[in-house]
């Protein structure tokens, strides 16, 4: 493969990006649920739904 | 003599059928999986076709393999900036209460893809033209758009009252929506070295079928996963916001 540092860099800074910012969005929602669960007695609505179901 | 208003209320009120902050977190927990599995698939799926299946060009060799994250990237730099421009229309006009929080949302995620597509538009151009960056009108213009990104983050979080924050934020994102047309066509107005539009809307393709079909491939997973990320950070800050106010009542007694 010709030129294959700047493909290969390319393709990582790509990765790099699209792993961060899905792995920071899931734990930060994951984080604020528990919380919310934690304080408020209504809890996520969908998670109360699957209690109440 | 009556006078009607140039925006119509009723047309605002079915907006803010989901500006209820309970309904948003029901309706988007449903939608997210429809987003991040199809973008996931579709993103590896493209990205592999591109990288093992698809030809290399004749002239720039497999160097011409990064078009294959760089023009996805450069879609999404141009349309999340587009998506906070209609958010601050949505928060300036309807106030809209979600806008304010999509902006925000959208902001870093916006500007991380406009970074990667200077950078690997700079990892392409070094090979091609010999050079990581040239004051090229479209890669110029590109700049520009990183920065209104970056000032727009940093004006929504530059006030202690937020609402302040989002207007100004609001008036910096509509305000920058007239680089827009210049990124797109800074290649037919001025003399680039950045070649035309390899897409387009009214014309056929540049490019060979093979390399096509991928390149479209990961447009589409690029544009689900931006979707899916800046929903999943949205459903975050709306839960946040309700943490929030849920301390204060607790702390103020209510």
């Amino acid at each position: 493969m010709t030129h294959l540092p700047y493909v290969a860099a390319s393709y990582g800074l790509a990765l790099l990006v699209g792993v961060a910012f899905a792995a920071d969005a899931w734990l930060r929602m994951r984080r604020a649920a528990r919380r919310l669960e934690a304080i408020d007695p209504r809890g996520d609505p969908r998670r109360n739904r699957k209690r109440a179901g | 003599m009556s006078t009607s208003p140039a925006i119509s209320p009723a047309s605002g009120r079915s907006l803010h059928r989901f500006a209820n902050p309970g309904r948003f977190l029901r309706l988007s927990a449903r939608v997210l999986p429809f987003l991040a599995v199809p973008a996931l698939l579709l993103t590896l799926g493209g990205l592999a076709w591109g990288l093992f299946v698809a030809p290399a060009d004749y002239q720039q060799g497999d160097a011409m393999r990064i078009i294959y994250i760089h023009v996805p990237a450069a879609w999404l730099a141009s349309g999340g900036y587009l998506g906070l421009a209609i958010c601050a229309l949505l928060s300036l006009v309807w106030r809209h209460p979600l806008a304010d929080l999509a902006a925000v949302e959208i902001g870093p995620v916006g500007a991380a893809f406009t970074a990667l597509c200077l950078a690997t538009g700079s990892l392409w151009g070094k090979p091609m033209w010999g050079a990581w960056w040239v004051w090229d009108a479209r890669l110029t213009s590109v700049l520009v758009l990183f920065f209104l990104y970056l000032g727009h983050i940093a004006l929504v979080r530059a006030f202690d009252e937020p609402e302040r924050g989002y207007r100004a934020g609001a008036i910096l994102a509509l305000v920058g929506v007239v680089n827009l047309p210049i990124i797109k066509f800074s290649v037919d107005w001025w003399n680039t070295l950045h070649q035309p539009s390899t897409l387009t809307v009214t014309g056929a393709p540049s490019m060979h079928v093979d390399m096509l079909w991928p390149l479209l491939t990961c447009i589409l997973g690029f544009s689900l996963g931006f979707a899916a990320v800046v929903t999943a950070r949205l459903r975050a800050a709306v839960m946040e916001r309700r943490i929030r106010g849920l301390l204060l009542a607790q702390a103020q007694g209510i």
